[in-house]
């Protein structure tokens, strides 16, 4: 059983929740931009946890299902057709052999999950299913799918059940923006005092120059105490790194492991779901909170995916 | 060890410094450090990054307690010295230097006021430290290069360095491990893979092992890359 890729959309990459256990060796973690879409819809079809999606970014894909299965679409909300009928989104649907699934018009979000039941089934590189666009690893060949692609669908596990109630994710979804909450550091103490004013108070806009690996903002510059230079350390997904021209960069999901600028803030695991679902052009503006806001916010977000 | 900074970066990264300048010594509690944390097997922890001076903790703020965390790493870290660290492989990395393997080369040579023959031996005569491994897989971070040589890195980064090409930026000196945008002086080019996935051991080069170039010729290096790829498919 495959998925055969008719249209790839804009960038269609195969994900799974990271490649994590190897920074120290330089290899990203990658996974969903927005982790909570890509669990949502692993649960709709009965796969477990870990199982690999594909993530659609703003313009959706047209892919054939060639044998009888149950599929979901999540996160950001495109008009669906299944064999030129409309569909809902978030809703586990099941289809003949032959079907053809088209993720249309993009009314809200940036970034779309497809599940499979059973997962897609590509091979594991270091422990992952996950694309990371920079290095060619995992997924398919390492690169975003094309037309023509077949990517194979694993075995079902026919001890979990499907759901029978319908989550609603769309709520969640941002409207050309959002508030993210940060907790301050690793090295705001580089940062002048006006520049961290600054970052409580600036609203940033989404360049273009903006990818999985981060996105590039542009706005208030924030500036360096001193010389700003800090030796190269690790970087994790929600570092607001800032270069010396001063406009903050923000690491997503296929981040490097490593880096060599300041870095004045951090996004909360929570948040960075929202953050994937932004999209050049939409604003961010960073409130501060603490370590015991941001553990409680995951906390309810875990929740919501185990009822 | 004392002097040890730990802090947080976000909510599920825990940072401890050794200290903040390039040195050997303490690189080495770090990697020591880092081997011991993988060891421990605490739960909630999902990945360990050694730099040059720190180490980086990832952990699931679900699963894992911050506080009991921070305590265990700084149990942790009382018995970690730099002598701890296991001992390091020696690696040895054939280079054509030059050429179209190397095209900074005659510019670093003029950098460093010597002609092209005295680079290539003051580049392969030293054995380096590789401090830490970033910025793509496998791609090692290593030196000290002899400071005659470590001129800085471009102003604007080349959007395609070769695969296996070997730079220079500053005192550091590294190896591209894939096709990708660089901004390092090339001056040479190895045939060994450096990474590859589908290798039973897919890194050659970790952090804490000492590195040294063997300056080979051009005909040599078809017949290692043969060797290489052939290595690979098994």
């Amino acid at each position: 059983m495959s998925v055969r890729i008719m249209k790839p959309g804009m960038l269609t990459t195969v994900q799974d929740e990271g490649r994590w256990g190897y920074q120290n060796l330089g290899v990203s973690v990658a996974g969903p931009m927005d982790r909570v879409s890509h669990r949502l819809s692993n649960l709709l079809v009965g796969n477990r946890r870990w199982a690999a999606t594909l993530e659609v970014t703003l313009i959706g894909p047209e892919l054939e299902f060639e044998r009888e299965t149950v599929f979901v679409v999540t996160g950001a909300e495109f008009h669906l057709t299944l064999n030129d009928v409309e569909i809902p989104m978030n809703t586990p649907t099941r289809t003949r052999r032959g079907s053809v699934l088209r993720l249309k018009e993009r009314r809200r979000g940036a970034r779309a999950y497809v599940a499979v039941r059973g997962g897609f089934n590509v091979p594991l590189v270091l422990g992952s299913r996950s694309t990371h666009l920079a290095s060619c690893t995992g997924g398919v060949d390492g690169r975003a799918l094309v037309s023509g692609d077949r990517i194979p669908v694993g075995e079902v596990d026919p001890t979990i059940k499907i759901p029978n109630q319908v989550k609603q994710s769309t709520d969640m979804l941002p409207v050309k923006g959002a508030y993210l909450r940060v907790m301050m550091g690793p090295q705001e103490k580089e940062f002048s005092a006006e520049s961290l004013e600054t970052l409580r108070t600036a609203r940033y806009e989404i360049t273009p120059q903006s990818n999985r690996m981060g996105y590039r903002l542009a706005g208030s510059c924030l500036y360096y105490r001193t010389g700003g230079s800090v030796l190269s350390d690790g970087t994790p997904i929600g570092s607001v790194q800032v270069p010396p021209a001063g406009e903050p960069i923000l690491l997503m999901a296929d981040g490097q492991t490593s880096g060599g600028y300041p870095k004045v803030s951090t996004v909360i695991t929570a948040d960075l779901s929202l953050a994937g679902q932004l999209a050049p052009g939409d604003w961010i503006q960073f409130s501060v909170c603490d370590h015991a806001t941001a553990v409680r916010a995951l906390i309810a977000q875990e929740r919501f995916l185990m009822e | 060890m004392e002097g040890l900074k730990v802090h947080l970066a976000g909510d599920s990264a825990i940072v401890v410094e050794f200290g903040s300048s390039v040195e050997v010594s303490i690189n080495k509690s770090v990697i020591a450090f880092a081997d011991a944390i993988r060891k421990a097997r605490y739960e909630g922890v999902r990945d360990v990054m050694s730099a040059y001076c720190s180490v980086t903790v990832y952990f699931d703020p679900v699963l894992s307690n911050l506080k009991r965390l921070t305590s265990e790493l700084e149990r942790l870290s009382e018995n970690i010295s730099e002598t701890t660290e296991d001992s390091a492989r020696l690696v040895k990395i054939p280079v054509v230097y030059g050429g179209e393997y190397g095209p900074d080369l005659e510019e670093v040579a003029a950098f460093g006021e010597c002609s092209e023959a005295e680079l290539i031996e003051l580049h392969s005569r030293s054995d380096y430290r590789v401090y830490m491994i970033g910025f793509l897989p496998g791609f090692a971070y290593m030196g000290p290069v002899d400071s005659r040589i470590a001129m800085p890195r471009r102003e604007a980064p080349r959007l395609k360095v070769p695969k296996g090409t070997v730079g220079i930026a500053g005192k550091q000196t590294g190896i591209y491990p894939m096709e990708s945008p660089g901004g390092w002086r090339l001056i040479g080019r190895t045939p060994l893979s450096t990474f590859d996935s589908k290798r039973s051991e897919p890194f050659l080069i970790r952090a804490g092992d000492t590195v040294k170039f063997e300056s080979i010729l051009e005909d040599e290096f078809e017949v290692l890359e043969d060797a290489s790829v052939k290595l690979s498919a098994f």
